[in-house]
């Protein structure tokens, strides 16, 4: 593919496309609108569909229950369309269903500022629906890193039977670089898993593989499987037993902790590094001019990206933490993610929080001035 | 005595069913399995899309592919599996409160897309699962724990709201005219596009027993007594539709094109 | 005409449906809430018993009389 220019968004809407996603469910809202729009035009060419729904809720809906009839399934919105997409992003959860949340961030709490760039989802990521799960969320950082990470947002939904959250924010979803798309060739892409065994075998739909992830059938293929939101054991019908509940449970967790091939970050100029920021998603552009800033004023910063915010990096940022003198740890809210940084550097350096909400992007001033901060508290001066 | 044929639509490993003694819910099932048998769709082809309350634990005992959404969301969920396989029979069970309370939206928006489900409505007038609350179809004046001086909040009428919302096939019938409820279902099955039949069934806990309306047989025969072939309620004065009487039958039909054969024309489209 | 029951029990719930609706009050309910058979030479095998049994507990099926 030849190199052309393109929004955050419109890259999302191409990743899905290459990645095999051929049903989209949404529902109008800045900053995401750009990629229901293109999905609206692009998924009918390849024989897909695109559906516009009712509401946030029904947008949710509409894709797990085509996911379950056998398509790799999208949606997309912001803030307060993601609050109300947590029902069902709960319901992915516990039912395993496969499907891709697009969240293009923007000022909240309510609706905020709708047209601004914000970090300010990054926990609702983690904990917005109720009980307990697992989830992944990954954060793209430029054009083409959208594209990317949403391939790999549908094929870690796919292999997990998981929802995946990709955290977007204005800045990345509105960005507009020129790009080269790789080709079908260059991607390595997961098909739908598949039911190893016949009903005649004794075939159960949530039988976890030795992934812990189960192989659901799909609807349609003579397996008369049940779904259901309630807590059920392999059958997949409601048992209200304590052990099923907990082995459910535990299983969901694990089947994403123990996993070896979801966490991905990028570390650049650490080799020497005795202090590093952290950040993420659009941020992590002014982060990076930041530390490049201190490098040539012969600061030894190093800079860490978080590509997958959940599962969190916890020993990567442990590892950090007992590398370097401290962390500052930049992000576009009150500060949110900070506490995941400090849980896992676990006191072994400070973690000092550079924080903005006032609906404008990070200057690289801003970010320095808090490395230099923390240098002089870690110096005593 | 030679096995009931409708019985092997039935996960038989999964019954006795959890409903209350005397719950309509079994018997608006059943006529749900014989249109089916009628019709005679494979169970590896049908899918059985449900939401949230007494009505919608019905999926688990059917013999099919199954899905027990969320509360109120079983229609854009069964939306997504007939848009993703056109190929599949897909049949909604809802209730009152999941239907046209915390579902109502997405219920007119179905039927404004013509979108080939048949919906079938459990109407027991109450939240039967949680005990017993008012529904937005529950009758002005009839008790609930939320309205234990009687409902003030005037009923839909889901019928009239499917109708006026666009869908293509609109009936109704009780579990007291098991017959005509299964003829109403098949039809609706016949019809291309949202199909929407009300079933009127019984709930002597938590409805019947507030109300003193009696045992499930005399909520039954109060059907009986009440309701009224469309065709005779049709013929009938203003003056002569008076108390509790009730039509029962087809109320609407119409050819419309499917929310399916519809996006067949955006593909033509996009690929012109 | 002659009929023959058969009842799943394990079914019953004890609603009194089929008791109530049978026009020839064949059927009862026992001691402890279950159908049972009390008067089968008034059946005239109608079904309306089966076609309303919420829990498929219930069937009538007719007996040929040359059988016998």
């Amino acid at each position: 593919m030849s190199a052309s220019l393109m929004q955050g968004n419109e890259a999302v809407a191409e990743g899905a496309l290459a990645a095999g996603v051929r049903f989209f469910g949404g529902y109008p809202i800045t900053p995401s609108t750009e990629i229901a729009e293109t999905m609206a035009k692009l998924l009918p060419k390849v024989g897909g569909t695109f559906i516009q729904m009712e509401d946030e809720i029904a947008s949710m809906g509409v894709i797990l229950g085509a996911s379950l009839a056998g398509k790799k399934v999208l949606t997309a919105s912001s803030g307060p369309g993601i609050s109300l997409k947590q029902e069902l992003i709960g319901y992915a959860a516990e039912a395993e269903i496969p499907a891709v949340i697009v969240n293009v961030q923007r000022v909240g709490p309510s609706t905020g500022q709708p047209t601004a760039p914000s970090q300010g989802d990054v926990m609702q990521a983690r904990w917005g629906t109720h009980g307990d799960h697992s989830i992944i969320a990954l954060s793209p950082w430029s054009v083409r890193e959208s594209f990317n990470l949403t391939v790999k947002a549908v094929n870690l939904a796919e292999k997990y039977r998981t929802p995946v959250i990709l955290l977007m924010d204005e800045i990345v979803g509105h960005l507009r670089e020129n790009v080269e798309l790789p080709t079908a060739e260059e991607l390595e892409i997961f098909p739908r898993r598949t039911p190893k065994k016949s009903r005649a075998e004794g075939y159960q739909p949530y039988e976890p593989d030795e992934d812990l992830v189960p192989n659901v059938a799909n609807f349609g293929e003579g397996y008369r499987i049940h779904v259901t939101g309630l807590i059920h054991d392999e059958t997949g019908f409601p048992v209200g037993s304590p052990k099923v509940t907990e082995n459910l449970i535990r299983r969901i967790h694990e089947k994403i902790s123990l996993a070896d091939d979801i966490i991905e970050v990028e570390e650049i100029l650490m080799d020497d590094a005795e202090f590093a920021v952290v950040a993420f998603g659009g941020t992590a552009r002014t982060a990076y001019e930041a530390v490049k800033a201190c490098r040539e004023k012969g600061l030894k910063v190093g800079f860490l990206r978080l590509v997958t915010i959940f599962p969190f990096a916890d020993k990567i940022i442990y590892e950090l933490a007992g590398k370097v003198k401290g962390i500052v740890m930049a992000e576009l809210n009150f500060g949110q993610l900070v506490g995941e940084v400090r849980r896992a550097a676990n006191g072994q350096c400070p973690v000092k929080l550079c924080a903005k909400y006032d609906m404008t992007i990070f200057e690289p001033e801003e970010i320095i001035a808090s490395i230099e901060e923390l240098i002089n508290e870690v110096n005593g001066i | 005595m030679i096995e009931r044929s409708y019985e092997t639509y039935f996960r038989q490993n999964r019954l006795p069913h959890l409903w209350c003694p005397g719950c309509g819910n079994g018997i608006a099932m059943k006529a749900i399995v014989q249109a089916i048998e009628k019709k005679g769709w494979s169970q590896d082809n049908t899918v059985i899309v449900s939401g949230i309350g007494c009505s919608s634990r019905a999926s688990g005992y059917m013999d099919f592919d199954t899905l027990h959404t969320a509360h109120g969301r079983a229609i854009p969920f069964a939306t997504g599996v007939k848009m993703a396989n056109p190929n599949l029979n897909v049949v909604v069970i809802t209730g009152d409160g999941d239907c046209t309370a915390i579902g109502g939206n997405h219920f007119i928006h179905g039927c404004r897309r013509n979108i080939d489900l048949t919906v079938i409505l459990f109407n027991n007038n109450i939240y039967g699962m949680t005990g017993g609350q008012a529904s937005p179809m529950t009758p002005l004046g009839k008790k609930a724990t939320t309205a234990p001086y009687g409902s003030i909040d005037r009923p839909f009428d889901a019928c009239k709201l499917a109708e006026a919302a666009g869908a293509t096939y609109v009936a109704r019938s009780t579990a007291f005219h098991v017959q005509h409820l299964v003829k109403m279902i098949s039809d609706g099955m016949d019809n291309k596009g949202f199909s929407f039949i009300e079933a009127l069934v019984q709930c002597p806990t938590a409805y019947g027993r507030r109300n003193k309306i009696g045992e499930p047989a005399k909520m039954m025969a109060w059907m009986r007594d009440n309701a009224v072939m469309k065709n005779a309620w049709d013929k009938l004065t203003d003056d002569k539709k008076i108390g509790e009487k009730f039509p029962i039958g087809l109320f609407y039909k119409a050819e419309e094109e499917t929310y399916n054969e519809s996006y067949k024309h955006v593909r033509e489209l996009a690929n012109h | 005409m002659k009929s023959e029951f058969t009842l799943k029990l394990e079914r019953c719930k004890g609603c009194g449906i089929c008791v109530a609706f049978c026009p020839k009050q064949v059927l009862a309910l026992d001691k402890l809430g279950k159908v049972y058979v009390a008067d089968q030479e008034k059946c005239i095998a109608c079904g309306q018993c089966e076609l309303r049994c919420p829990d498929y507990a219930i069937f009538v099926d007719k007996v040929k009389e040359e059988k016998k």
